[in-house]
């Protein structure tokens, strides 16, 4: 297996696009990815696009030769598959074109992300879609409803509170003020994140990531390709990904998601580290609940013991383990298919120091992207 | 959601799950092939009693739209006394809901579906 760098990363504004259809939001990531890379585009061997439910949502399918298409690939006919893996699409997309070009069939291919859901009144209803429909859906049980069940037992058994889940919405929506791209970008209180209204009881509003419509773009090469485009590359050290029971009642324990544990161990081992050699991460913070179990399911934190690195600015932005620093699902926004390609795209400014005001310190950044209640995660390590 | 739901009925009416007589499993709903086994796992069609207790429950105030549930509703996360694992609807008021509360399972009526007055049964939880 051959070395993989990312030597572009583009990605669209993320919120309610009201202006902008599908092809309008993946072009913008596109070029930008393009652009960064320094590209033509005649060099592109290959598309993977993750995305969960066009069908659905834009009443739309065959959505990766369209990307390539409106990409201006048309007539370079490409090979371009599209990744479908609940919210854990884009991860899962990224993890074909990470193989591509390190098995050697490729030596620059294009992870691209996108979703359109606002041109329908369910999003929810769709994205819930990545849950059991038949078991939990149907019973009342949507994605709210199932991590509420999730943060309740939580709660129960290790003393997490309301305060420390509305503690994650603070920090994410503080770090998303200074990210231009986010759809949120202005802070919160702890007050105003209590004081919401409950969506399904412990979760309240601001426990929620707000789905919206968002693409993103990277761009994979061979190490020995990647040198000649960029004297940045981002090196994808491990990118692994892992399944589960599809519906949370039939899972060994409800507050740990096992595809997580499953698929940063393995990432660990093949990138030759341990947890504690994260510098910072970007996670999949759908529900609050989420960031807190993932603190502990990647191993920053012991089990149970997940909402002491909140509660102690462990992952704030000024923090030694900063997470989200994106601003994260939670105020960056939750554009579905989008979301694991759009991770990789802040660690790689990250890494290169091209954050901004939102730069933190560090070699090594990790991003965990999940499907549904935790049915697919993915583990991506990168590092200079 | 006509087909989809007739084709499950037996199991959402009556509780049928299954049970690895292999290693001693139960699941609901039923599954053909045991998780645990396999291949050598002997997967037969069990009659839950219809008695559990309270895991984790949620009242829902912004949930799924569907023809049979007014919000606020409460899910709950019910284990089985066999040790098969069950999300559905609770019925009772929001206040006396407990963790490891006894709970069992009735068959209800859920709803009408629209004007040609389909009627759907199914599996609700009421307190013991
Ligand atoms: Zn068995």
């Amino acid at each position: 297996m051959r070395r993989v760098a990312i030597i572009g990363v583009g990605c669209s504004k993320f919120g309610e696009l009201w202006d902008m259809g599908f092809r309008d939001i993946v072009i913008s990531a596109g070029i930008e990815a393009l652009e960064d890379a320094g590209l033509e585009g005649r060099e592109i061997e290959a598309v993977y696009a993750g995305n969960m439910s066009a069908g659905r949502y834009i009443g739309q399918e065959h959505i990766a030769s369209l990307i390539a298409d409106y990409s201006g690939l048309a007539e370079l006919h490409v090979p371009c598959v599209r990744v479908e893996a609940g919210d854990a699409s884009g991860g899962v997309a990224l993890r074909q074109a990470y193989m591509a070009v390190a098995s050697g069939m490729h030596d620059v291919v294009i992870a691209a992300g996108a979703e359109k859901v606002t041109d329908v009144p369910n999003a929810m209803e769709i994205l819930s879609s990545s849950a059991d429909v038949e078991w939990e859906v149907f019973n009342g049980a949507n994605l709210p409803a199932l991590y509420a069940m999730i943060a309740r037992m939580h709660m129960k058994r290790f003393g997490t509170k309301e305060e420390d889940l509305a503690m994650v919405s603070v920090k994410n929506h503080k770090n998303a003020t200074l990210n231009p791209k986010a759809m949120f970008r202005r802070e919160i209180s702890l007050e105003t994140a209590l004081n919401s209204p409950y969506v399904a009881e412990p979760l309240k509003l601001f426990d929620c990531a707000p789905i919206c419509d968002g693409a993103s773009v990277v761009i994979l090469a061979s190490e020995e390709v990647a040198r000649r485009y960029t004297d940045t590359p981002i090196y994808i050290k491990a990118c692994t990904q892992a399944s589960d029971y599809m519906a949370l009642h039939s899972r060994r324990d409800v507050t740990t998601m096992d595809a997580v544990v499953f698929a940063s161990r393995e990432a660990y081992r093949i990138a030759k580290i341990e947890p504690k050699d994260v510098d910072f991460a970007e996670v999949h913070d759908s529900f609050t609940i989420a960031e807190i179990i993932a603190y502990e399911d990647l191993g920053f934190a012991k089990k149970g013991e997940g909402a002491k690195l909140i509660r102690e600015g462990v992952t704030a932005l000024d923090g030694d383990l900063p997470v989200n620093t994106s601003g994260g699902l939670k105020a960056f926004g939750h554009a579905v298919g989008a979301t694991g390609i759009r991770q990789a795209v802040e660690i790689a400014l990250q890494l290169r120091g091209d954050a901004g005001k939102r730069q933190v310190d560090g070699e090594i950044g990790l991003s965990l992207n999940i499907g549904g209640t935790g049915a697919t995660a993915v583990v991506t390590i990168f590092s200079r | 959601m006509l087909p989809k739901f007739w084709r499950k009925i037996r199991s959402r009416y009556n509780l049928i799950g299954s049970h690895c007589e292999n290693c001693g499993s139960y699941f609901y709903p039923p599954r053909n092939i045991c998780p645990k086994c396999r291949r050598k796992g002997k997967v037969r069609e069990v009659q839950f009693s219809g008695y559990g207790k309270v895991l984790s429950w949620s009242v829902v105030h912004d949930g799924v739209e569907n023809f049979w549930l007014s919000k606020p509703y409460i899910v709950a996360l019910i284990e089985l006394d066999e040790g098969a694992k069950i999300v559905a609807p609770l019925d009772c008021n929001p206040d006396e809901v407990r963790e490891g509360m006894r709970v069992k399972a009735v068959f209800r009526k859920f709803g009408e579906d629209g004007e040609d007055g389909i009627i759907y049964y199914g599996t609700k939880f009421v307190p013991v």
